[in-house]
């Protein structure tokens, strides 16, 4: 589904350019869960950034191949439309259009790439009221504006009603876990386990193994200074939680020394 | 009245502290002005052609002006023919040549105002040029500087050692024709200080200018120039008293900061002229333009001032903002008490690109004190995203005072982000009473919460100023504690 | 450019108001005519005067002739098409075309009792049954006041006997057709106490009308009155236009104002409300979309002038092509006006490169115990809002007018009555790139 070759990316530092990520490599197959963990400043946020196509990054070289296409190639939207979904690590507050106003722009907008008809207002309504339900979100946060004046918690709930009602094939949730209380979190687990499904991928972001104790990853990466220095299965992340990041990313220099 | 406001009106009724009067021979030419005034003290300082032509072009010009008026703030008119234009210590005539050569009872004045002057005060780092009525008295560190190449010297040695640097640079930021102080300050002030820092220098202490008015019924016209050369640094001070008197007194000043491609110029400016008695008597009238350009690429020029003094102060400390990615920024505290009347603010002309301003303004108004902010950001179509960001808060202390706020905001360019906040309130009941619920005194809240309001603006100033101003802010409201 | 009056067009001004409505009365004329003299005295203002500093009006002499239509055109069928209607709502309509009465387009049926609602040309020929003060030179809060005073032709009169509660609109369409022509309407709305209504000011135009509107709205709230002013600001291109729009309060009054600015080359609204009593609430809402050549002027002035009031101020402004947008709004808090809450925003969007904004929100404060606060933007759409946006499969440009939307819909929000609210949101729809596929999405 997802081949990263090679990314190095870089960000502009007072004209200088500062590189985030040096040289990632990483396969997603459809239907798998990754996780991507690592210290703060590693880099995790910028990969995700850049899947979704955030303008502010350079990529200085390496490829991104999404379904056979090239994606670095594609614009924000057309990723949106080809399925790949971003959950903001800080979702913004959009002043003046409502939750819904949002959410039927949104899915009309991938429905019509489809070749699909638009949802009159009935459907979406059904539609978008029993995902909120399955998320555990007031519906009165509908004709709210989009995260204004949310909770952290709402927010990042909110991700992932956007999530379930949009329905992607490679679902990205950049450290949805931070800032939720435990009950909270499960309910944000609960909606993406949901959502697992042989054609559909996840990549989780997050620096602690708290979130992979409800969704249990596939792969677990660890990212440190912009590479990926150490791939394994979920015990992995277990052991992160043990030793911490440094020791890994000391049998990483080690490596490299060698 | 509240206990907090009766508190408030114990502290800040206090005396001002810097209104002695010194006792010294003095050489004035007589009052008035006129083309013979202005040639007076051309001849007097002793200038070449080109400043006595430029300040007859300045007097023409100023005859042809009248008087602004503004919605804020009023004064009786000024009579112009009875102010002394010129007044000088005489034992200074011939220019002291060290210490030992000036009248002591000019350094005991100094003294009293806490100017490092002396030789052993040298120690604390400050270079000062002290102007004294309309003539630069001494100018401390002058050797050690030399040796780096700058040069901070009385404004009147300027034009005799560097006439060029002066040719080339005077007016061109302040032009003679700005406006009715400025021209009136460009055809008879008399003295000030020069600052040029040479290329890629970097000032290694801190210049310092103290301004005083002695004489009775003089106006202080003191003209500053500091020109930050390519990739230049200098951090500059200025401070003011004046003795007690019922009359009032005017200064006109003109400051002009340049700053060429990757310079950076920090003016700070503690402002404590005498500021009338509890009546509103006397005082003195604070007229000042100062204006700095950041000329070249890069440059960066910041404003710091805490305006305690003077009757009257109107002043708009601004920045053209002509080179790309230059940076602009204004940081005030201004106080009114008793009868003073405060107009000031700043402008931020954008020009270059990627330029940015950042606007500080803290007001506080006591007794019958107005206090009004009035700025302008201007961003001219060659400003593609300028970047200006501008907060105004205002504290009322009594209900006899004001405070009022008029920002004008004038883009002609779309990539430009510009976002001004104020607010106005009273100091706060709820802020008081969690204080003084933790055992706090009223007194000791009080200034907790006036220093806290205008702890921004005291960030900006260099460590020793900071303590000063906290100083005066304590003289008028915080009474014993410190 | 300073406009003076050449004095044959003086003499010509001079006799209009013994042609106007009321010119039999003498206390009506003699108004009339010291109104024309102080304008006459006076003429235009100029950018020198700080109060018209970045609004040149010198084009409305150019353009248009000064003296009004002393007679009532035709009224073609076609204008009643102009008027919406606000679906399923009743209400009570009156239609001026160019500043006259046109009885004929007009409901105003089944008027509950204790409302007067007629035509101000009717009173002032019928025995001018109105106190005097309202020609006052004190309510001249501009020099254009004092013409409309001069030539004021016709208008609406409401007068709400206390305890009125008026639930359908009254809604004002003044048309303008025909090139050069000038118009002077005049509204005095007085409500009684705990009386309360909507009044809708809606000036429209034909495309090429090249007219001059000068508008006057006094209205008075008597202790717990209610009134919702919304005018809208859909003249031609071609149009001048300049409004005052004056409310005094007494105590616990509600007053909201509601302008919305589409149309007109130059448009000029001074928006003002005296807070006289105690505890008053006092709300002024504005919305300015222009585009090509528009030039467009708030000015709006709050007084606190009694304790325990509240007022706030929204105005946002989205400025494209070559237009230029003002906004004046000044709060002044008056010694002994404690307990004071005024807040005041205004907000921009700049969309092109040519596209101007002056903004000038003013505190004057001369109490101490108030909360006040003011805040003023300039800026474009949010590069972060863009990209959440197009990250949920949004195309761009759809995505800026979802969020121009969306900055626009914090004022229409703010209007009470939702059928006026769809009405207005659509017609600001209209003007969006997109907008029919967003009407669509609501």
């Amino acid at each position: 589904m997802l081949t990263i070759k090679n990314l190095h990316v870089s960000i502009d530092d007072n004209g200088n350019g500062k590189e985030i990520l040096r040289g990632i490599n990483l396969n997603v197959k459809a239907g798998e869960v990754h996780a991507i963990m690592g210290p703060n400043a590693s880099g995790k946020s910028t990969l995700a950034q850049v899947l979704a196509g955030r303008e502010g990054y350079q990529v200085t070289a390496g490829s991104v191949r999404y379904l056979g296409q090239d994606l670095l190639a594609m614009t924000p939207e057309q990723r949106a439309c080809e399925g790949i979904f971003l959950a903001f690590q800080y979702p913004v507050e959009i002043p003046g259009v409502s939750n819904a106003l949002f959410l039927k722009t949104a899915l009309n907008a991938m429905r019509k790439q489809h070749g699909l008809p638009e949802l009159d207002a009935m459907d979406f309504l059904s539609l978008v009221r029993e995902r909120m339900k399955r998320v555990g979100m007031d519906e009165a946060l509908l004709s709210r504006a989009v995260n204004e004046g949310f909770s952290g918690g709402e927010k990042k709930r909110n991700e992932i009603l956007q999530l379930t009602v949009l329905e992607p094939r490679l679902a990205i949730l950049d450290e949805t876990d931070s800032g939720l209380d435990i009950d909270a979190l499960k309910l944000v687990a609960d909606g993406v386990n949901d959502m697992r499904s042989p054609e559909r991928s996840i990549v989780l972001v997050t620096h602690y193994q708290r979130l992979l104790d409800y969704i249990v990853p596939d792969v677990v990466h660890v990212l440190s200074q912009g590479c990926i220095v150490k791939s394994g299965d979920a015990n992995l992340a277990r052991e992160l939680e043990r030793h911490g990041y440094s020791r890994v990313e000391t049998e990483n220099t080690a490596k490299q020394v060698a | 009245m509240t206990t907090a406001t009766k508190q408030l009106d114990e502290l800040i009724s206090r005396e001002y502290q810097h209104g002695f009067y010194t006792q010294l021979e003095t050489d004035t030419i007589p009052r008035g002005l006129s083309e013979d005034t202005v040639r007076l003290i051309s001849t007097k300082k002793n200038e070449p052609e080109f400043m006595l032509e430029w300040r007859l072009k300045a007097y023409w010009h100023w005859l042809t002006m009248t008087e602004p008026k503004w919605a804020n703030v009023h004064y009786p008119p000024i009579d112009y023919q009875n102010t002394f234009y010129y007044s000088a210590p005489k034992s200074e005539k011939e220019g002291p040549r060290s210490l030992s050569e000036i009248d002591p009872e000019l350094l005991r004045t100094y003294e009293k105002l806490g100017i490092p002057l002396k030789e052993q005060q040298k120690l604390a780092g400050v270079a000062v040029d002290a102007v004294f009525d309309s003539v630069s008295v001494a100018t401390t560190f002058k050797t050690k500087l030399a040796e780096l190449g700058i040069i901070f010297c009385p404004f009147s040695e300027a034009v005799q050692k560097h006439p060029d640097l002066v040719q080339q640079y005077l007016g061109t930021v302040v032009p003679y024709t700005d406006n009715f102080f400025a021209s009136l300050n460009s055809a008879v002030f008399s003295d000030g200080s020069f600052c040029y820092i040479p290329p890629s220098v970097r000032c290694p202490m801190e210049l310092s200018t103290y301004f005083r008015i002695n004489a009775k019924n003089t106006g202080q016209f003191e003209r500053t120039l500091i020109i930050a050369d390519e990739n230049a640094y200098v951090s500059y001070l200025e401070g003011c008293t004046a003795p007690m008197r019922d009359e009032n007194q005017l200064h006109a000043a003109v400051v002009e900061l340049i700053a060429l491609k990757g310079a950076r110029i920090k003016y700070a400016t503690v402002q404590n002229w005498y500021p009338g008695d509890k009546n509103g008597k006397g005082g003195i009238y604070n007229f000042v333009t100062k204006r700095g350009e950041c000329r070249g690429d890069n440059s960066h020029i910041s404003w710091t001032q805490v305006e305690t003094g003077s009757a009257i102060t109107w002043k708009y400390p601004s920045v053209i903002l002509r080179g790309d990615n230059s940076v602009g920024e204004f940081y005030s505290v201004a106080l009114t008490n008793h009868y003073q009347q405060a107009d000031t603010g700043t402008k931020m002309i954008h020009i270059g690109r990627n330029t940015k301003s950042t606007v500080l303004s803290k007001g506080i108004s006591a007794g019958h004190g107005q206090n009004s902010y009035r700025g302008l950001i201007k961003v001219l179509p060659s400003a593609e995203n300028a970047r200006n960001y501008t907060q105004c808060d205002s504290l009322l202390l009594g209900d006899q005072c004001g405070a009022h706020t008029f920002p004008y905001i004038e883009v002609k360019n779309h990539s430009a982000k510009v976002e001004h906040e104020a607010s106005t309130s009273r100091i706060g009941e709820d802020q008081l009473f969690y204080c003084t619920q933790r055992g706090i005194a009223p007194e000791d809240a009080v200034s907790m919460i006036v220093n806290g309001f205008c702890k921004a603006v005291f960030q900006e100033l260099p460590m020793e100023f900071a303590v000063e101003a906290q100083k005066l802010l304590g003289v008028s409201l915080e009474g014993s504690t410190g | 450019m300073e406009v003076q009056l050449q004095s044959w067009q003086n003499m010509k001004l001079a006799q209009v108001p013994h042609m106007l409505a009321g010119h039999a009365m003498p206390w009506v004329l003699a108004a009339r005519r010291s109104a024309f003299e102080r304008f006459a005295a006076h003429c235009f203002p100029t950018r020198r005067e700080e109060e018209w500093k970045y609004t040149d009006v010198s084009i409305i002499g150019r353009r248009s002739s000064l003296a009004p239509d002393h007679i009532p055109p035709d009224p073609s069928s076609e204008a009643k098409l102009l008027a919406w209607t606000l679906a399923s709502e009743s209400l009570y309509l009156m239609v001026f075309v160019n500043g006259h009465y046109a009885p004929g387009l007009s409901m105003t049926d089944d008027l509950p009792a204790g409302v007067r609602m007629a035509s101000l040309a009717n009173i002032l020929e019928n025995g001018a049954d109105l106190p005097e003060s309202y020609f006052d030179p004190q309510h001249e809060h501009t020099i254009f006041a004092a013409l409309n005073n001069a030539f004021a032709t016709d208008g609406m009169v409401l007068d709400l006997s206390p305890g009125t509660v008026l639930k359908a609109p009254i809604y004002l369409l003044y048309i303008a057709s025909g090139h050069g022509v000038a118009i002077y309407p005049r509204n005095i709305v007085v409500a009684g106490e705990d009386a309360q209504a909507t009044v809708i000011e809606h000036y429209m135009g034909t495309l090429d009308a090249h007219n001059f509107t000068n508008a006057v709205t006094q209205i008075s709230l008597s202790a717990h009155a209610e009134i919702e002013h919304c005018k809208l600001l859909q003249e031609g291109p071609a149009a001048t236009h300049v409004a005052g729009i004056h409310a005094e309060q007494a105590s616990d009054s509600h007053f909201i104002s509601h302008s919305f600015a589409l149309g007109g080359r130059l448009a000029r609204n001074d928006i003002t409300a005296q807070l006289l009593g105690k505890s008053c609430h006092c709300t002024m809402n504005g919305l300015y979309l222009l585009n090509e050549r528009q030039h467009l002027d708030h000015h709006t002035r709050i007084d606190h002038l009694a304790p325990e009031c509240i007022s706030r101020e929204y105005y946002r402004g989205i400025l494209d092509g070559e237009s230029h947008g003002v906004f004046n709004g000044k709060v002044v808090v008056h010694p002994g006006a404690n307990k004071t809450d005024a807040h005041q925003a205004n907000h921009n969007l700049l969309l092109s490169r040519q596209a101007e904004v002056d903004t000038k929100p003013q505190l004057e404060i001369f109490a101490d115990d108030v909360k006040c606060t003011h805040g003023a933007t300039v800026g474009q759409l949010d590069d972060d809002s863009l990209f959440y946006l197009r990250s949920r499969g949004i195309d761009a440009e759809l995505a800026r007018s979802v969020l121009i939307y969306g900055f626009t819909n914090d004022i229409i929000g703010r209007v009470n009555m939702p059928e006026l609210r769809t009405r207005i949101e659509h017609l600001v729809l209209e003007r969006l790139p997109q907008g029919d596929q967003i009407k669509e999405l609501l």
